[in-house]
């Protein structure tokens, strides 16, 4: 069955973790904002900036890291923007999102079509080249399925682990937490409840900015218009399936990365008489699926799209 | 869903800079005394492969004005056509496959204006002209040099959408790699974007981990993933040798200057009516021509794809033109 012996090739697992890690920063840093009670629709324009802007940074010479850290800052920007919007002025979420994100796809653009006005494709950079890891790189099936992958590949998967340390066994996790459960509760033990869920949600746009930067300087070597293509999207949806857990998060991405690269393998067996239409839209109808089934027990944070203002009840 | 957001950048907002989308409407036109003002509407970047054609043939077109608007979406296209048409512009170039119903009635209301758009269907009287990127000739050449390069007999083939103007293409390459090798098989898939250059990739990626040899790169990514895995790539369109040396082995280039240069001489001279334009892609127009890198491909088979190109020129062998979506073999 060639069907099943995808499964058996240490590429397809190689392409499910390189297709999985720009969802895992931006599901990750969806997480924290909604954890912290802010809902962030913002992603799919964080991810356009932070693809662009780390990109640029790259080819105006910052150094890949360097790049990195434009796109982080940049996306902590568009954060701030947004948590103002819907913190202090405690205006709705999902439109405030929604016009962030076409803010943020429009300035990439408009600073994109500005740094260079005419050109006939766009310059490339020297991106994340996969990394040789002594010993591990090497092993047989493992090493090229799970250790051929880029830096960033493996600061998400980092990012994973401490987003869930800090979520679950620091103070500041915990009023994060809080803030997004109870904010009077936070308010009343004298912290800042609009300082929390504003830095919740740059921190959360700085990590979704990464996402973006993967698709340019790791994916790619390049930054194309619209190449994010819904991906910041289907965060949102990995979020409730993943009930706000940042391991569940990363299972998640892994398990979409591996529906997409199956599709794409499965699409030359049998395209000649399955409309190739069907494969493209699999990814999707499992991912709704999954999250139908994830999301009937899924434990909301509490105070997730409400606003909170200082001495209302 | 917002993805696609229209930013009608023209290169006079652009020298502007901020204030550009202001002074837009109120800044005189530049046209110059004598010069046709053309307007070009395309719904992606000028960076786009297909569009990058028009607008390098609009920017070296001569005794003429000329305008643009990039990114324009689908849903704002017939707006963008208004403003010209009212504006005074005398020829509009642009693509109407995803908006035929409305770019034939904003034609229909403007019946001065010459239209020159990019469509999968006919011509439309008085003045709704059709053309598109009819390379199926070139790319049946470098199907020859594809089919007799690879050695697992497997080609891959990535492609954005599965219409006809790339449908085409595909069926034109595998004729031309089948002539010379009985054994060839194809892959295919499409990734139904015209822009996710990652997605390409990993499709890429796929069939190479498949056994493909040779990659027919319809798509940004593809080539990238053929120079990763150290294999051959054959480029559509525009030329991007340069960009990946040693991968490239031919490339069917499409030339948009003499659909243009033909549809502005018909306006000037006040001859312009409905027709398809599309003849003006085929090779005997110079609307199309195949390069390739005569260090990766052999001489006798240059030699061979030369003949067969003069025998296109002289009308002595047809490629055929078939619009069906391509599938795997």
């Amino acid at each position: 069955m060639e069907f099943l012996e995808i499964f058996l090739s240490a590429n397809f697992w190689a392409a499910s973790l390189r297709i999985a890690t720009p969802l895992i920063f931006g599901t990750l840093g969806a997480l924290i904002c909604e954890r912290a009670g802010v809902l962030n629709l913002g992603i799919e324009g964080i991810f356009t900036a932070g693809a662009m802007s780390g990109w640029l940074a790259v080819w105006l010479g910052a150094g890949l890291i360097g790049g990195l850290l434009v796109a982080m800052v940049v996306g902590a920007l568009i954060g701030l923007i947004h948590g103002i919007l819907t913190v202090p002025l405690g205006l709705s979420q999902h439109v405030s999102g929604i016009g962030v994100t076409l803010l943020a796809t429009s300035v990439a653009y408009f600073t994109y079509r500005t740094t260079l006005p005419d050109v006939t494709s766009p310059p490339r950079i020297e991106p994340f080249r996969p990394l040789d890891i002594p010993i591990l790189s090497d092993l047989p099936f493992i090493g090229p399925a799970l250790f051929q992958q880029t830096f960033m590949t493996y600061l998400a998967i980092a990012l994973v682990f401490i987003v869930g340390w800090v979520l679950a066994r620091t103070p500041l996790g915990l009023a994060i937490r809080a803030v997004g459960d109870n904010p009077a509760s936070v308010d009343s033990q004298g912290m800042s409840v609009y300082g929390l869920r504003i830095g919740a949600v740059m921190v959360g746009s700085s990590i979704m900015a990464l996402g973006g930067a993967f698709l340019t300087m790791a994916a790619f070597d390049a930054f194309f218009f619209g190449m994010v293509n819904g991906r910041g999207w289907i965060c949102i949806a990995l979020t409730v399936f993943a009930s706000w857990r940042p391991r569940k998060a990363l299972l998640g991405a892994l398990l979409f990365g591996a529906f997409e690269a199956y599709q794409v393998r499965l699409q030359t067996e049998v395209g000649s008489f399955v409309p190739g239409e069907v494969f493209l839209m699999a990814p999707y109808v499992l991912s709704i699926i999954a999250l139908i089934v994830a999301a009937r027990s899924a434990d909301y944070p509490r105070a997730l799209l409400v606003p909170w203002f200082k001495g209302q009840r | 869903m917002v993805k696609n957001l229209s930013m009608n950048i023209t290169r006079r907002t652009l020298l502007a800079g901020a204030a550009g989308t202001a002074a837009m409407s109120v800044l005189p036109t530049w046209a110059v005394a004598g010069d046709l003002s053309v307007a070009a509407i395309y719904t992606l970047p000028v960076e786009q492969q297909w569009i990058g054609r028009i607008h390098k043939a609009l920017n070296a077109a001569t005794g003429i004005s000329y305008e643009y608007s990039e990114n324009v979406s689908n849903t704002d296209y017939e707006r963008v056509m208004r403003e010209y048409a009212e504006k005074g512009v005398k020829l509009i170039v642009g693509e109407a496959f995803s908006v035929e119903t409305g770019a034939r009635k904003v034609a229909a209301d403007y019946p001065d204006v010459a239209m020159l758009l990019g469509s999968s269907f006919g011509p439309e009287a008085p003045n709704f002209s059709v053309f598109d990127n009819f390379i199926h000739e070139p790319s049946y050449l470098t199907g020859m040099i594809a089919g007799a390069e690879t050695k697992s007999n497997l080609i891959g083939m990535v492609g954005g959408f599965a219409i006809p103007e790339v449908n085409r293409l595909m069926h034109a390459f595998m004729a031309g790699a089948l002539s010379v090798n009985a054994d060839v098989k194809f892959l295919v898939t499409f990734i139904n974007s015209w822009y996710d250059p990652p997605k390409a990739k990993e499709s890429a990626f796929a069939m190479i981990d498949k056994g493909a040899d040779v990659m027919y790169a319809e798509r940004f990514g593809v080539s990238d993933a053929a120079q990763e895995r150290g294999i051959k790539a054959i480029g559509n369109v525009i030329d991007t040798a340069s960009d990946y040396p040693g991968t490239i082995l031919a490339s069917a280039i499409w030339h948009m200057e003499p659909t243009v240069n033909a549809a502005i001489a018909a306006v000037k001279g006040g001859t312009f009516t409905a027709e398809d334009y599309g003849i003006y892609s085929y090779m005997q127009h110079g609307g199309g021509s195949v390069i390739f890198d005569e260090t990766l491909v052999p001489a006798e088979m240059v030699a061979q794809v030369t003949a067969k190109e003069a025998a296109i020129k002289d009308g002595s062998f047809v490629v055929e033109i078939d619009n069906e979506e391509p599938v795997s073999s």
